[in-house]
């Protein structure tokens, strides 16, 4: 055994991430380089300068995992590769590798609209973003999230490749081995003209990258008819929060502050609301949405608003009444919940009301909540948000509410430290799983108190006259969630709720929320079968009846959705009890229309697509110096010629050297 | 430890068996076909020891470290009686064949001698017992790694080459030896046979000191050299002769049509 495999705690940088940025270039046989730990800036000199084994593998300390930095790396061809030990703690001074102006350019701001705003020019979100996820970089670069993978590399490099007394390390020296060979070249363009040509004329495609798709998902307060469209005269609220994050790293995206938090708030008030007696009787209807991929220049909204001006969704683009937004909302200053909205529109006169109403509607449902609204001035444009895309198509009053005034709170905005402990989730020592799942943590109370807030709003906006003061979102509910999506899935609480043989869905370690390139990642998924669980109703029907509905005809069925969920275990045994839950909860498809139209060099729409790669896979080993390599092979060929000469002088005199008297000339050879 | 490596172990462990193959059997399709045959009878010993080492282990069943050791060496001295036991059934085999070859053959001599037979059949088991110990060390240096990480010697790939290159011409020695005796009936030689073959395979057991077990071994494979060279018909007196006359009989021979 000659090398040592590091396994799967290893994340191969996003650089495979392609929109119109050109491709780092990673050799199709894995890069090596002597191993060198950088754990203060000035080893980094060794590395560019002074060692004298290039190239270099280097071991990278992640408080150093700065723009500055990289910068450096990034000309320098004595480098071979990247590995990325995680800062634990998270940095004290933020990390950011997403842009400072995120989804620039996709959002509602450009020149011909409140071209004051656009850019960033009135209000930098991300300051502390360094842009670095957007870099080109020529090697590859992991992410260690195993302290004793780290330990393993440090070790050997202590062994073997220390300087001794400022005098340079002798071989054998100890190397590492990057796998990541990234098949798209360029940028999307180039790589889906490529994959669609192979899949035209070759019998064997061989596609180098994928677009970034999966679905998102809607559900309505009261049931609508999904496959045809509602009246023209009905008036939908619309409610939409994110669900997905991402980092430097693929698939390494906890994304709590930026996306969960968000998204458990929205469940809580969908909860809430649901519980209310007479929302059937509501004059407007509401849609909780949550949509996937934002991240990514807005893949979700773009393709839903692009679906209600196609006429392909059954709610029209007239039909939407209002539009409110969760952005980040865990780390409220002082309780205050900042609400944006838009100011170009309000310029409108018949929006302008609208929009007065709405933030009415939400001052009024936060008296006696743990939560202040304020206004940010009026002339602050709308921080990156869905809501920008649904304005792009038509002017409609709406806010976004956050808990940052100007600059985003999150100091980790789409960084793999963005955790639960960056929204404050704080446990007690020696909580088995099961009771850390039913702590309610002051986060989730916290959380509870915005989406009770936006749930007795959103009851006023639809019109409802009743007292709000029982509408509760529960925030045992939400620290479940919040437990569920940042700590483990494979909890009691979502073992009850999920299909039957969805046995892979659960896992045990931490959840990521990136979108990827498969269909139904685990976060839409499960977002999916919680919003059904917390908005539906159980009904009695069988196995058979609830698998196939359309068996037995009744008006009614048309409007819900059967899901046959697993259910709790029984206390006493180990079997569980199914049963039937009623829902109104959907899914569409969450794809870019650029590539429905194929138009993949499109800035109307996202062209984000991901490279396809074979394997990713690291390890150590030591190497020989070059001069052992050659004598050996000298002293091979020399020993090959030897005997062969020797072999053939035998040879030519073996009948005098083995011949013995009386032996003659019998002998046969 | 890449190619150069590769080639340069291979060439090392394998050059004297490529050069006696290219002179002397390449051209004898009979030669050929009893030294793969002698390799497979190797192979057959192999495969039956390590089936008793294997059966062996499972029952006895203990992850310690030194009970596995003990097991080892009990499997590795199985094995050498093995192969000399199976070397001593070629050797049944092959005067069984000879007299069957004679009847079905037109011609009145025997068409292979036994020491022809008993070099071919050495150089068969060394062949394949050279490339079973060595092939597995092959690939791995083909790689980029040396060896190492886990606290083992640099040397491993190069020491490991210069063993078999010991081993094959050991295994011929041993060979001509080995049926020399058994034509003759002096017992006492295979016994000194099998305890030299026990004697090199014990030395393997103080790896990675690799200066106790190559030099021993290569010292054994000299001694054997010597003896086997005698028994084959060599003497002082004709390598003398091969040596002073080296321009004379070359010349001479080379007029000769062969």
């Amino acid at each position: 055994e000659i090398s040592s495999y590091l396994n799967s705690y290893i994340s191969p940088a996003l650089k495979s991430f392609l929109n119109i940025l050109p491709k780092p270039r990673t050799s199709m046989n894995g890069d090596t380089g002597v191993i060198h730990v950088v754990e203060k800036a000035q080893d980094l000199k060794w590395v560019l300068t002074d060692g004298p084994h290039p190239p270099y593998m280097v071991l990278l300390e992640g408080e150093l995992f700065t723009r500055e930095l990289m910068l450096q790396l990034k000309g320098s061809s004595r480098i071979s590769g990247l590995a990325v030990a995680i800062s634990k703690p998270s940095p004290a001074q933020g990390f950011s590798p997403g842009l400072k102006c995120p989804n620039d350019g996709f959002g509602v701001y450009s020149n011909d609209y409140g071209p004051q705003y656009a850019h960033c020019n009135w209000t930098v979100w991300n300051p502390l973003g360094n842009g670095l996820a957007y870099e080109d970089f020529s090697f590859p670069i992991f992410l260690l999230e195993d302290a004793n993978e780290t330990q393993v590399i440090k070790q050997c490099y202590q062994d073997h490749n220390l300087p001794q007394n400022g005098s340079v390390p002798e071989y054998p020296l100890c190397a590492m081995q990057l796998f990541a060979h990234m098949h798209a070249v360029t940028n999307t363009v180039t790589c889906m003209r490529r994959s669609s040509l192979q899949t035209a004329f070759s019998l064997n495609p061989e596609e180098v990258c994928d677009a970034l798709s999966d679905y998102n998902v809607w559900s309505t307060l009261k049931p609508i008819n999904a496959s045809s469209k509602i009246n023209p005269v009905d008036e939908v609220i619309i409610v939409a929060t994110r669900i997905d994050s991402h980092s430097f790293f693929w698939n390494v995206a906890p994304g709590a502050e930026s996306a969960v938090a968000s998204f458990v708030t929205h469940l809580a008030a969908a909860e809430a609301l649901h519980k209310v007696p007479d929302v059937q009787m509501l004059p407007r209807n509401i849609m909780f949405t949550f949509f996937q991929g934002e991240t990514f220049d807005y893949i979700g909204s773009s393709r839903m608003v692009y679906d209600m001006k196609m006429d392909k969704f059954p709610i029209r683009l007239d039909n939407i009444h209002s539009f409110l937004e969760l952005s980040q909302v865990a780390l409220r200053n002082s309780s205050v919940l900042w609400v944006h909205t838009d100011p170009v529109s309000r310029r409108n006169e018949s929006i302008q009301p609208q929009v007065e109403t709405l933030v009415e509607a939400l001052i009024n449902s936060s008296v006696g909540a743990n939560v202040t609204l304020q206004e940010v001035g009026q002339s602050q444009p709308l921080p990156p948000s869905s809501f920008q895309r649904f304005l792009r198509a038509k002017s409609i009053p709406g806010v976004v509410l956050a808990d940052h005034r100007t600059s985003f709170q999150n100091r980790y905005y789409q960084s793999m430290y963005d955790t639960a402990e960056n929204i404050l989730m704080k446990y007690p020592e020696g909580l088995s799983p099961e009771e850390t799942l039913d702590y309610v943590t002051d986060t989730a109370k916290s959380l509870a108190e915005v989406a009770t807030v936006v749930a007795r709003a959103l009851y006023q906006l639809a019109g409802g006259t009743g007292n709000t003061s029982a509408i509760q979102a529960d925030p045992r509910m939400v620290s479940r969630m919040l437990y569920g999506f940042l700590i483990k899935t494979n909890n009691s609480w979502f073992q009850s709720i999920i299909k039957q043989d969805l046995k892979g869905l659960l896992g045990d370690e931490l959840p990521q929320h990136y979108i990827a390139v498969t269909s139904l990642v685990n976060t839409t998924q499960l977002v999916q079968y919680v919003l059904a669980n917390l908005t539906g109703t159980v009904v009695n029907f069988t196995k058979e009846e609830c698998l196939n509905p359309e068996k037995t005809p009744n008006p009614e069925k048309e409007m819900y959705v059967y899901t046959w969920v697993q259910g709790s275990r029984d206390p006493n045994s180990t079997s569980r009890v199914p049963f039937c839950v009623q829902s109104t909860v959907h899914l569409t498809k969450a794809a870019s229309p650029a590539f429905e139209l194929k138009q993949w060099g499109s800035t109307e729409y996202s062209t984000w697509t991901e490279s396809r790669w074979k394997d990713i896979r690291a390890r150590i080993f030591l190497i020989a110096s070059k001069e052992l390599e050659i004598i050996t092979l000298v002293v091979g060929i020399a020993i090959l010629i030897l005997s062969l000469l020797a072999t053939y002088f035998i040879n030519a005199k073996a009948h005098v050297l083995f011949s013995s008297p009386g032996d003659g000339g019998t002998v046969a050879y | 430890m890449t190619t150069a490596v590769f080639i340069g172990c291979s060439f090392i462990a394998f050059g004297p068996v490529l050069a006696l193959c290219v002179c002397t059997i390449a051209a004898e399709p009979l030669s050929l076909v009893f030294l793969i045959t002698g390799g497979f009878f190797w192979l057959v010993s192999l495969l039956l020891s390590s089936l008793v080492w294997f059966i062996a282990v499972q029952i006895g069943g203990s992850n310690n470290a030194s009970v596995k050791k003990n097991f080892l060496i009990f499997g590795v001295v199985f094995s050498v009686l093995l192969q000399e036991v199976f070397r001593f059934a070629y050797y049944k085999l092959l005067k069984k064949a000879n007299k069957g070859l004679m009847t079905v053959s037109q011609e009145e001599t025997i068409p292979i001698s036994v020491r022809q037979l008993s070099y071919v059949s050495g150089l068969g088991f060394g062949i394949m017992s050279g490339i079973f110990s060595l092939v597995n060390i092959l690939t791995d240096s083909l790689g980029l790694g040396s060896a190492g990480i886990y606290g083992d010697s640099p040397q491993y790939f190069l020491s490991s080459a210069f063993m078999t290159l010991a081993i094959v011409p050991l295994h011929v020695f041993w060979g001509i030896v080995f049926f020399d005796a058994c034509e003759k009936k002096k017992w006492w030689a295979p016994a000194l046979v099998i305890l030299s073959h026990l004697l090199v395979s014990g030395l393997t057991f103080l790896n990675p000191q690799y200066d106790g077990s190559l030099v021993p071994s290569y010292i054994i494979m000299m001694l054997m050299g010597t003896w086997a060279f005698f028994t084959a018909g060599g003497s002082l007196r004709n390598l003398k002769l091969c040596l002073m006359c080296r321009d004379k009989d070359f010349l001479l021979a080379n007029q000769h049509p062969r």
